[in-house]
């Protein structure tokens, strides 16, 4: 059965050696995209749409999970979502994980029978695929491992006042005036109803700081309060686009976070 | 018995407690009366039963007294607010303990006499125990003797056994602290990803391959050993950090550079061994490995009086883009540790942002110079 495969690893010789065996493993499989990092990862799954990705857990920029996220959030509706594969040297969190959400992984140093194993699944899947998106299944997945432990639990408490510094002066907002916080490379967007800051830190650092009955991810790069959200519109593709109270503009929730939006 | 049997007792039930603890009391008490009844009634040619019977009495009446003040004066003097590793194993100390025996011991014989009169049937005239006078004095003496003996044997052998159960304590927590040091410099992702690129090299360039496990070899060899010797010379400490970089760069190819200054002259100087060793994995893991295009670690040492300088220096994303949750923390704690037990207050560890124009972050140990480290 010919493929098309996108390997991300980020050391070189680790990159080439799963190459060499994944052509004596499984010889019809092409692999179309061979990165180093998270975010070369994420971009040429989105141009090549390969049916197969191998992803390292520990790259640098953007982890392997967070690769499978935004490729979730991201995927063009009505293309066959691709097979996940992640891999990892040592992991116990994310492997457990793993293994409980029945999700393919390997673990390094990559051993023959190990890969022939995952190939064989992997081709099976392939023949029984769906046609597509991804599958309901896939996405309920990936809810489960981002939201399993990590290994690094959160330090300190909830976050009271945000300290966003413009210049001289520090602006002191507190959480409460925040209607949403979106993520703008390494920094963060702080939109209230009548100003907008900016912070110096990522919003997977804020994230964990925030009370998470109140202010709802719906994206993995947006963070909305829950109590500004005035309704949510579903659409085919599963995305959900939400309006709210003190904004005019329009929020989007992502399939990954579609879930959230649900009558009572 | 051993401090690990004692904390086993402590743990049973207390109807259990209870009994080991007369048989620990009983043991002591019942021979000492024996021996005693035995002496008494061949020195005074009394039938043997009914001196034992008094022996008995009177022995076991002081040890109950001298028990009863053990215990009860240590919690009372917790109570009141004094605290120590004795009082806290029922000993409230030779100045109260002194005293209360001779009390104990008087107030025991006559009790203990009374208890027996009771139990015989008041024949007390007839033997020893009754008004002799020089034979009063002597078994006075002898119960005396016994009652210091007895709380002798039961001081030394709570101290004997709170000595072991400090020592126990101190032997664990050194070995923790070995563990731990082994534990951080055999960081399984690591070690994995190593072993991962040799089974590639293998198979691609045998020669490097066993390059890199000769680096491998000398790195574990090191760690093995380094949580175990005292000092080695800082010409070996850089060697070893460079056998850890070696197969750094082996993994993460063109996206790690080294830099290495060490001025001849510092070369024989005596360290820590691997003491920086968690500094620069901190610099690869949390500085370094995050950054797609990569970047270079320093590592220098100079002399600055009579200070030893040691660097390690990154070009990474900088301490304000390590998450704090991020684990650099141990490493850090776990050098400053190893510090201050080395040379107290006379060593450190400062981190902060790297000067220049490269960015990243600069972490510098000074100790001091030509003093061995214990």
């Amino acid at each position: 059965m010919t493929a098309r495969a996108l390997i991300a690893e980020d050391e070189p010789l680790l990159l080439e050696g799963l190459r060499a065996e994944l052509k004596s493993a499984w010889p019809e499989l092409e692999v179309v995209a061979a990165v180093h990092d998270g975010d070369s990862a994420l971009q040429q799954a989105l141009q090549q749409r390969p049916e197969v990705c191998f992803l390292d857990i520990r790259m640098p920029g953007t982890s392997g999970l967070e690769v499978a996220q935004a490729l979730a959030e991201d995927w063009p509706a009505g293309e066959p979502f691709p097979l996940l594969v992640f891999i990892s040297a040592y992991d116990q969190y994310a492997l457990q994980a793993f293994e409980a959400q029945a999700v393919d992984y390997l673990v390094k140093p990559v051993q023959g029978e190990r890969l022939a194993a995952c190939v064989q699944r992997l081709r099976a899947r392939l023949a029984e695929r769906a046609p597509a998106g991804p599958l309901p299944q896939t996405l309920e997945q990936l809810r489960a491992l981002l939201a399993a432990p990590t290994g690094s639990p959160a330090a300190g408490g909830r976050l009271e006042v945000i300290q966003a510094s413009a210049g001289n002066t520090v602006h002191m907002v507190p959480v409460d005036d925040v209607v949403y916080f979106e993520a703008a490379d390494k920094y963060v967007r702080v939109i209230t109803a009548d100003k907008e800051h900016l912070i110096r830190m990522s919003l997977k650092d804020l994230l964990p700081q925030l009370d998470a009955q109140r202010f709802w991810q719906v994206h993995r790069g947006t963070v909305v309060r829950a109590r500004s959200i005035v309704s949510a519109l579903r659409h085919e593709s599963g995305k959900v686009t939400l309006t709210l109270r003190e904004r005019p503009e329009r929020l989007t929730a992502s399939r990954l976070y579609a879930h959230l939006f649900k009558g009572m | 018995m051993n401090p690990a049997a004692a904390a086993d007792g402590a743990r049973r039930p207390l109807p259990q407690r209870t009994l080991l603890w007369l048989w620990h009391e009983l043991r002591v008490g019942v021979p000492i009366a024996l021996v005693a009844s035995t002496f008494i009634s061949v020195m005074f040619d009394d039938p043997f039963v009914r001196t034992m019977v008094y022996s008995l009495c009177i022995g076991l009446s002081i040890q109950l007294l001298i028990e009863a003040g053990r215990y009860g004066l240590a919690a009372w003097l917790l109570h009141q607010g004094a605290d120590s590793a004795s009082l806290r194993e029922h000993w409230p100390g030779w100045k109260w303990m002194l005293p209360w025996c001779v009390g104990a011991a008087l107030i025991g014989y006559f009790g203990g006499s009374l208890l027996a009169d009771w139990l015989t049937g008041g024949q007390r005239t007839h033997s020893p125990f009754g008004t002799n006078l020089r034979a009063l004095s002597l078994i006075l003496m002898f119960s005396l003797g016994f009652t210091l003996a007895a709380v002798w044997f039961f001081y030394s052998r709570s101290r004997m056994m709170t000595l072991q159960a400090m020592t126990v304590a101190a032997e664990r927590s050194a070995a923790e602290a070995q563990l731990k040091l082994l534990q951080s410099q055999l960081e399984p992702h690591m070690l994995f990803n190593t072993l991962a690129n040799l089974r590639v090299l293998i198979g691609t360039d045998p020669a490097r391959a066993q390059a890199m496990l000769d680096r491998l070899i000398a790195f574990l060899r090191a760690t093995l050993s380094a949580s175990r010797s005292g000092s080695h010379a800082l010409a070996d400490e850089f060697d070893r950090l460079g056998d850890y970089l070696a197969l750094m760069a082996v993994r993460m190819g063109p996206r790690l550079g080294v830099r290495v200054e060490l001025p001849d002259a510092l070369r024989a100087l005596p360290v820590p061994p691997l003491l920086l060793q968690p500094l620069v994995e901190n610099s690869i893991r949390h500085a370094l490995e995050p950054k797609v295009q990569g970047g270079r670690i320093d590592l220098s040492a100079r002399r600055d009086g009579d200070t030893l300088v040691l660097c390690v220096r990154d070009t990474g994303i900088g301490l304000a883009h390590v998450p704090p949750s991020n684990g650099t923390k141990f490493g850090l704690r776990q050098v400053r540790e190893r510090l201050a037990t080395l040379y107290g207050t006379r060593a450190s560890l400062t981190l902060e942002e790297a000067p220049g124009a490269e960015g990243g972050t600069l972490a510098t140990v000074r100790l001091p110079l030509q003093q061995s480290p214990a």
